[in-house]
């Protein structure tokens, strides 16, 4: 079995800062990641971050992996780093397990852990919710952004959060029709710059609308949609239909973070957070002695945000395990000034009233 | 309505112009971020501190006209694109406007577009002046066209024909 | 399907990969995933559902949901959102659970 001082699960926006921070202060950081580049959804993200310098905002997402790993690579004395490798367990006494290429085993028995795992996508129910052509945002964000290719002709996108609005204008960017965008909330949920900047496009956004049902024989051929009342619930004799290839559901993210149930971490529901998500205290670790978490894993918010709260959490991890840079007071105060800052307008209220529930001090 | 449809209204657009004065002196930037959201490189770009987000990086930023030059730095740096540049010192007919605009393919120099307004309806024709793309804009090209003066809180957007 | 010009990116196209899927030959290239490429060729479906035999394509394109199982080179079962595509391989509709060797 190998030995390590630090492990960070996940080589995303969050696991790469964790283990950029955390070699730096002198811990030798080994990152396991199951795909087979960094950047978690990074590598998909091709419009300009918002935030301040310090996040890099303005810089494309495609282009803050580079930097993050470049930095990494910098590093290289202390990192290592094990692509293509998935933790599959983590157990209590200490050891994880990690299916590498989807076909060997390993097993590791690290001091500490940053979980940096990120979300998944939310579904939405309504009648023919499984037809081909229905794909979460993310989904075809990957599809064009990353290979290059559209996911249909017309798209109807669910959701008007970031994702679902960003999305809609990546779509219009790679050369596909979207005909509307719907939201079943009365108001737009993501930034209204965002907003703008579709609506100008001549794209129409309708919210306090849901979909009914999705029409098809084998793939995807039209959606119908109606109003919902403040009940969400379906008003009769408004529908709308539109013929349609492709549907993006963009309904919001959940953490993605069963390794630290199966450790036994204390987790509870948050709705600010977008669902259930570890306890932890101001150094982001968990219950569990040792057991770090940072981004989405303990809580659905921006990139941005991500990155700090893994920067703070690799540096707090390799201060527990003995590498407590000169610096680390500084620094500290820092990342937290960043997340103080990026929360602290009403956007981030929803946010901070999620993280009171969690955080123990 | 705002949050409804993301078409500000037009007291709230007239808020974030200029006074046509200033807009006849020469060129200056409308900043149309109405909302609350953490971010601020339009401060960090403007050497002039003609933009100003303050400490607080949630805050609306704020235009200081008589600093701005309307160099236009700060269009491509606007993560939200919410930024754009209108002069009216050239011609008492006309305006002169520079939107940011990353799609394809670009207009050609001197070519007739549609102008569009904040819904994306179409509104008048727009003659292509200036197409700028240089590395620093990191692939935000921005374009700058000349429309009828009466459009200038109209204007917001252009469709190329393909 | 596929995007040729782009504003912000740049797709660059390595080798040309010939694979079969469902017996037919289809072309995808070096770099991309099977899914990705079934895609670009047209094909939504990827397999029957479990009980209801309902048709079956990607959701998440990124290994999290499991709705692009397909049989590759015989082995079910394979995420194919996130599995590369070799010269050769052997693509089919998966129907069923599929069988562990």
């Amino acid at each position: 079995m190998k030995e390590a001082d630090l492990v960070v699960i996940g080589g995303g926006p969050a696991g790469l800062c964790a283990a950029i921070s955390a070699a730096k202060s002198g811990s030798k950081v080994l990152i396991i990641e199951r795909n087979k580049d960094f950047g978690g959804q990074l590598v998909k993200q091709t419009h300009m971050f918002f935030g301040s310098e310090k996040q890099y905002a303005s810089t494309r997402g495609i282009d803050i992996k580079e930097i993050l790993v470049n930095e990494l690579k910098m590093l290289y004395e202390n990192v290592k780093v094990m692509m293509d490798s998935t933790v599959v367990g983590m157990y209590e006494d200490g050891v994880i397990t990690i299916l590498h290429k989807e076909d060997n085993y390993f097993k590791i028995k690290p001091k500490a852990i940053v979980v940096a795992t990120g979300a998944f996508e939310k579904y939405l129910a309504f009648p023919n919710n499984d037809l081909p052509g229905i794909y979460g945002a993310g989904a075809v964000q990957t599809l064009m952004n990353v290979y290059g290719v559209k996911p249909g002709k017309k798209v109807l996108m669910v959701g008007a959060g970031n994702i679902g609005l960003i999305v809609s204008y990546q779509l219009m960017q790679a050369g596909v029709e979207v005909v509307a965008i719907l939201d079943a909330a009365p108001k737009i949920g993501g930034y209204l710059v965002h907003a703008s900047k579709i609506r100008r496009m001549g794209v129409p956004i309708l919210t306090s609308h849901t979909v009914k049902e999705a029409i098809g024989k084998d793939c995807l051929e039209k959606v119908i949609v109606c109003k919902v009342n403040d009940k969400f619930e379906q008003i009769s004799d408004t529908e709308k239909e539109f013929n349609v290839d492709v549907m993006c559901i963009s309904v919001g993210l959940t953490p993605l973070n069963e390794l630290l149930s199966m450790r036994g971490c204390e987790m509870k529901y948050v709705p600010q957070l977008s669902g259930s998500v570890p306890v932890r205290n101001d150094n982001y670790e968990t219950s569990i002695e040792n057991v770090f978490v940072a981004g989405d894993a303990c809580g659905i918010e921006e990139a941005s945000s991500a990155m700090v709260e893994g920067y703070l959490a690799g540096l707090c991890a390799a201060a527990k395990i003995g590498h407590k840079s000169n610096d680390y007071e500084v620094k500290r105060a820092e990342f937290e000034k960043q997340l103080y800052n990026l929360r602290s307008g009403p956007v981030g209220q929803k946010i901070l009233i999620g993280i009171e529930q969690i955080v123990n001090r | 309505m705002f949050e409804q449809t993301g078409i500000p209204s037009k007291d709230m657009i007239m808020e974030k112009f200029p006074l046509v004065d200033r807009i006849n002196r020469g060129p200056v930037a409308v900043v149309e971020c109405y909302k609350e959201i953490p971010c601020n490189p339009c401060q960090t770009a403007c050497k002039l501190d003609a933009i100003k987000v303050g400490t607080d990086i949630n805050s609306v930023p704020k235009v200081n006209f008589e600093n701005c030059s309307g160099c236009g730095i700060c269009l491509s740096k606007c993560p939200g694109l919410a930024i754009m540049i209108v002069d009216g010192s050239k011609s008492n007919y006309t305006v002169e406007v520079k939107i940011p605009y990353e799609f394809l393919p670009l207009p050609k120099k001197d070519e007739i577009v549609k102008g569009l307004d904040r819904e994306g309806n179409y509104i008048t024709d727009a003659k292509v002046l200036k197409i700028l793309n240089p590395k620093s804009f990191d692939r935000t090209p921005i374009i700058t066209i000349e429309i009828d003066r009466k459009y200038l809180y109209d204007i917001r957007n252009i469709k190329v024909e393909v | 399907m596929r995007i040729e010009n782009h504003p912000i990116l740049e797709f660059k196209r390595k080798k040309i990969i010939k694979f079969t899927f469902n017996g037919q030959e289809v072309e995808g290239y070096e770099g991309e995933t099977i899914a990705a490429a079934l895609h670009a060729a047209g094909v939504k479906v990827l397999g029957k559902s479990l009980f209801s035999n309902r048709p079956r394509g990607f959701f998440c394109a990124i290994g999290n949901c499991s709705s692009c199982f397909m049989v590759v080179n015989g082995v079910p079962n394979i995420k194919t959102c996130v599995t590369d595509l070799k010269e050769g391989m052997i693509v089919e509709t998966q129907e069923g659970k599929g069988v562990i060797k």
